[in-house]
């Protein structure tokens, strides 16, 4: 049972498939590691015991009736701003911290319907805007590598929960790098599938534009596994994109042989502290070695992304958490009108930086600043994509690093500048809509500690070529095996 | 053609002759199966907040889906204006809150509506023809209900608590906006008259007030006559019928011209009309309105319609009340109330045209079928259309009154019998010797055997007694069987009776 716990999602399906182990006692299996493991990492703001065992009874009992399910038995843990039917979802946040969802989102349902077993809904920065899961107002989630340090955000417990191995797998939200930026910080991958991809129905929107929900594992074969349950065309959510989704299973490939790699001027890695500078450069020759060829490519309004994101991001959030007032669900806090009441209701239910954003983002669309700045920074946006397709006309994938450090320590970044460059490499990508993942590509240890801390490399894709994507992450995960050169030390307790 | 400039609605007060400029824009919920962006079926009344799901109900996390349909109507609807329907179009969010928006944020459109321009003609009813443009009609969605409990009049204010129905949230709204080109409150409901009439002839709404699936606001403003810029705008809310459109307008443009003519100065607000009172009343000065932060909404994708789309979409132009209405009152010199009451009656059009199609005058037909059959139709409740009365029969009874072939008498009769039996009334006429007796010779024999019977009375017309004239007529035509021409025998009595 431990092994299987340990191992890939396919190995659990095989075997449960197999009748070799049944989905529930993966499942009591899976619940008694969160016992034992989440106190010291917080990943998880609720454990759902009942419902792992119902979704397992049910798993098992399908395959007692001749299905075989691509999931089957595998334990998932699922990020708290996605809605399961009679389970608490609170985006992290006061505002919902009660709130039971009446509907099941199509992602996770996929997910259900393809035999996964749900654990628990994981922590995040409060509505998913943060980078280090220290913006969650209910809970506090440490990375399993050093308890000292923030996992990352948003989807910080999502990822926690992968690294401290208390679920195979785990579906995260990425709106400017929030699965890519925390997979990196915990040693895992993270993926965000092209814009479209995946439907959002059922995903508590941040930036609607920009709000895609993926896979976070072990392994990049783990993260293709979820994708291919979960992508393609959904009617609920009009976004998507009505395009069939090209099977992404990583097939063995030994070499990167004719593979064109581009790495970007902009993001050159002088820039980064010495040690982590010598982990990027070494995973550029990995590459090469591989058979890749390294051409220098150009993202020159890529600086702008910051900026444009945190205007495009802001704006969209200002309008989709109006509906958070007190008058139909979560909390309320009573005032002598209407009009008290949703003042009172929101400054009581939201966090500091989720005002900030709702500000900014009112900002931005208001008559006389509409113009300057939002219809701007569409522009801006539209400049980058531009770049990146340029881009791709010379590369079939791109490579730079997935964060500027590996993991900081817990209030390290006081002002929400230095935290909001934290998504310095992975903004532009999301505002291009365009698959990303991180995947670890090997470790610093800080000066005065003997705690080694992963780094992420981010490989990003043109539109819908998500199958080379993961194919050449997956032959660089094959040769580099960064992971297998031992867990987080929480996983060895 | 018509006349597009308008005839002003002089008011002259003081000396200075006003002219109002109105626009209007009304708010119009489509009659679809499903509400606008999720499966909730779209119905009036019933049970408070049935009708919802995630969607409509902006629970977090739940995304909207465009009704097809919905938007297929306000485009037909927008072609049956002449509008042009530009090639793309999008939603946007108007942001505000408000109790009974579930999202705190109304998905509609803003600079680029589905339908822009187009005209609406109708006719008052002295004749004159009017052409109105229309600035554009955009889709959005409906909002929910709030009923406020505890207050003497169902108000806001006063109230102790608020209640929402969100069975209304969600279902499709179409906005139509008039460009000020609108005179008087006769003109404004002659406009709302003539929309709902081409939205329910396409069968996109109902178009019910009381239902509230026709709303409207009105922009007055007053100016002297021939003054090129307008004047200070009031907003007109809360009318909640045509005859609240007429006298909420026009107790405003009179109220204008009151405070100008005295000096004083509009103030640009939003007033609403109290019915009770009789008067508009201030709801809402210009210096609380909103700030709407409209922007694309990022759920939805832009809509793009191809030439195609729009010409299977356009509908029968020839045959939309506009046209019909210009053909009965141009072409068939029928009145405005005659054409309005034979385009509003269901079936009638088509029944019309087929009889006058036989050879009978328009006018003839038309005097006939909105007065007999009308009045058969309506004690039968059920329609002319659909009646045993063919368009043949109506043709042959017009036919044979104005030929004077038969009486009115026998007319009367035989339109009854007819009703009930259908059949042919030429052939019944012909048949059993109803025709009318014309023949002086035949009528002076039915005159004699009366004056035989009815001495006295012949006496007392003799002594004067000149209403005696009308019982000896009836007589007549007792002894014809009802055949007589009654004028024929009552000239043929005065001149036997000497």
């Amino acid at each position: 049972m431990k092994e299987l716990l340990d191992g890939d999602a396919p190995a659990i399906a095989r075997a449960v498939n197999g009748r070799e182990v049944s989905a529930a006692a993966l499942a009591q299996a899976a619940l008694a590691r969160v016992r034992e493991r989440d106190p010291a990492v917080g990943a998880y703001l609720t454990v759902v015991d009942d419902l792992a065992l119902e979704c397992a009874r049910r798993v098992d009992a399908r395959i007692a009736a001749g299905e075989s399910l691509a999931l089957a038995g595998v334990p998932v843990a699922v990020k708290d701003n996605m809605c399961l039917e009679g389970t608490r979802t609170t985006c992290a946040s006061k505002i919902l911290e009660n709130w039971v969802a009446p509907y099941t989102g199509t992602a996770l349902q996929r997910l259900l319907d393809a035999g996964a077993i749900p654990v628990g809904k994981t922590n995040l920065d409060e509505f998913a805007m943060g980078s280090s899961c220290e913006n969650s107002a209910l809970g506090v989630t440490r990375n399993p590598w050093d308890l000292g340090r923030v996992p990352g955000g948003s989807s910080g417990g999502s990822v926690a929960a992968v690294a401290s191995g208390t679920a195979t797998v785990a579906l995260g939200s990425d709106t400017g790098g929030s699965i890519r930026e925390p997979a990196a910080f915990c040693g895992v991958v993270g993926f965000k599938p092209t814009y479209g991809r995946i439907s959002r129905y059922g995903l508590i929107a941040f930036a609607s534009s920009l709000d895609q929900i993926g896979p976070i594992g072990k392994s990049v074969e783990d993260c293709a596994l979820v994708y291919e349950a979960i992508a393609g065309a959904d009617r609920c959510d009009a976004t998507t994109v009505d395009r069939p989704v090209e099977p992404v299973r990583p097939q063995t490939r030994d070499d990167l042989k004719g593979m064109r790699v581009g790495i970007v001027r902009e993001f050159a890695l002088d820039a980064l502290e010495g040690s982590v500078r010598k982990v990027y450069e070494a995973a550029y020759r990995d590459l090469e070695r591989l058979g890749a060829e390294l051409v220098e490519v150009a993202l020159p309004t890529a600086d702008y992304g910051v900026a444009t994101y945190y205007l495009i991001a802001p704006a969209e959030c200002s309008s989709n958490l109006a509906r958070f007032d007190g008058m139909r669900y979560g909390l309320r806090v009573e005032g002598v009108d209407v009009g008290a009441t949703y003042e009172a209701t929101r400054a009581a239910g939201f966090g500091d930086e989720v005002k900030r954003r709702i500000l900014i983002g009112t900002y931005a669309l208001s008559s006389g600043y509409y113009d300057a700045y939002y219809v701007r920074a569409q522009k801006a946006r539209t400049l980058i994509a531009g770049d990146f397709a340029r881009a791709f006309e010379r590369c079939d994938v791109i490579a730079c690093p997935a964060a500027s450090s590996p993991a900081f320590e817990f209030n390290a970044k006081s002002d929400p500048v230095s935290m909001y460059l934290m998504d310095y490499y992975t903004i532009p990508m999301s505002l291009a809509g365009l698959p990303s993942l991180s995947v670890p590509c090997g470790y610093v240890t800080p000066a005065g500690t003997e705690k080694p801390l992963p780094l992420g490399l981010e490989l990003t894709g043109p539109l819908f070529a998500e199958p080379t994507l993961l194919g050449v992450a997956a032959a660089y995960e094959r040769e580099t095996r960064h992971l297998a050169k031992g867990g987080p030390p929480v996983t060895a307790r | 053609m018509s006349a597009t400039v308008a005839p002003a609605a002089t008011l002259a007060v003081g000396g200075v002759p006003y002219e109002a400029v109105i626009g209007i824009e009304c708010h119009v919920e489509l009659k679809t199966e499903t509400k606008m962006f999720c499966g909730c079926r779209n119905i009036f009344g019933g049970e408070p907040n049935v009708n919802v799901c995630p969607v409509c109900l902006g629970m977090p996390g739940a995304l909207p889906v465009p009704n097809r349909l919905a938007i297929e109507a306000i485009v037909k609807a927008g072609l049956a204006f002449g509008a042009e329907v530009p090639a793309f179009s999008k939603f946007d969010r108007k942001n505000y809150f408000y109790p009974d928006m579930p999202k705190n944020y109304q998905i509609s459109q803003f600079d680029m509506p589905f339908t822009l321009g187009g005209t609406v003609s109708f006719w008052l009813e002295d004749g004159t023809q009017r052409t109105i443009r229309l600035t554009r009609i955009h889709l959005e969605e409906d909002t929910g209900k709030s009923l406020h409990a505890g207050s003497a009049d169902g108000r806001l204010g006063g109230s102790t608590y608020s209640l929402v129905d969100f069975n209304r949230a969600g279902v499709p709204l179409m906005e139509c906006v008039s460009e000020p080109e609108i005179r008087s409150a006769a003109e404004a409901v002659a406009y709302l008259d003539a929309l709902k009439r081409t939205f329910v002839a396409l069968g996109v709404s109902d178009v019910k007030m009381e239902e509230g699936s026709l709303r409207c606001d009105a922009n007055v403003s007053v100016r002297p006559v021939g003054a090129l810029t307008f004047g200070t705008k009031t907003e007109i809310k809360n009318m909640n019928s045509f005859r609240s459109v007429f006298h909420a307008i026009d107790h405003e443009i009179a109220r204008q011209v009151d405070v100008l003519a005295s000096g004083g100065r509009i103030v640009q607000e939003t007033r609403g009309w109290d019915e009770a009172a009789g008067t508009t009343i201030v709801q809402r000065s210009k210096e609380e309105a909103h700030d709407y932060r409209y922007f694309p909404d990022p759920d939805l994708v832009p809509i793009e319609f191809a030439p195609a789309d729009r010409e299977r979409l356009c509908p029968d132009l020839a045959e939309l009340p506009q046209a019909r209405l210009k053909r009965l009152i141009a072409d068939d010199t029928l009145s405005v109330k005659q054409a309005q009451q034979i385009i509003d009656t269901p079936g009638l059009f088509a029944y019309y045209k087929a009889v006058v199609a036989l050879g009978p005058a328009p006018q003839l037909v038309v005097n006939f079928l909105l007065g007999e059959l009308a009045r058969l139709a309506n004690e039968a409740a059920s329609p002319t259309a659909s009646s045993k009365f063919s368009p043949q029969a109506v043709a042959e009874i017009v036919e044979l009154t104005a030929s004077n072939t038969i009486n009115s008498k026998t007319a009367k009769d035989l339109i009854g019998r007819v009703w009930s039996e259908g059949g042919s009334p030429a052939e019944i006429v012909a048949r059993e010797g109803l025709a009318q007796v014309s023949d002086p010779a035949a009528v002076d024999a039915f005159v004699r055997e009366v004056m035989a019977l009815q001495a006295k009375s012949v006496a007392d017309f003799k002594n004067g007694k000149e209403n005696v004239m009308k019982f000896l007529v009836g007589q007549v035509m007792k002894a014809s069987r009802g055949k007589a021409d009654p004028v024929l025998a009552e000239e043929r009595l005065r001149a036997l009776i000497g």
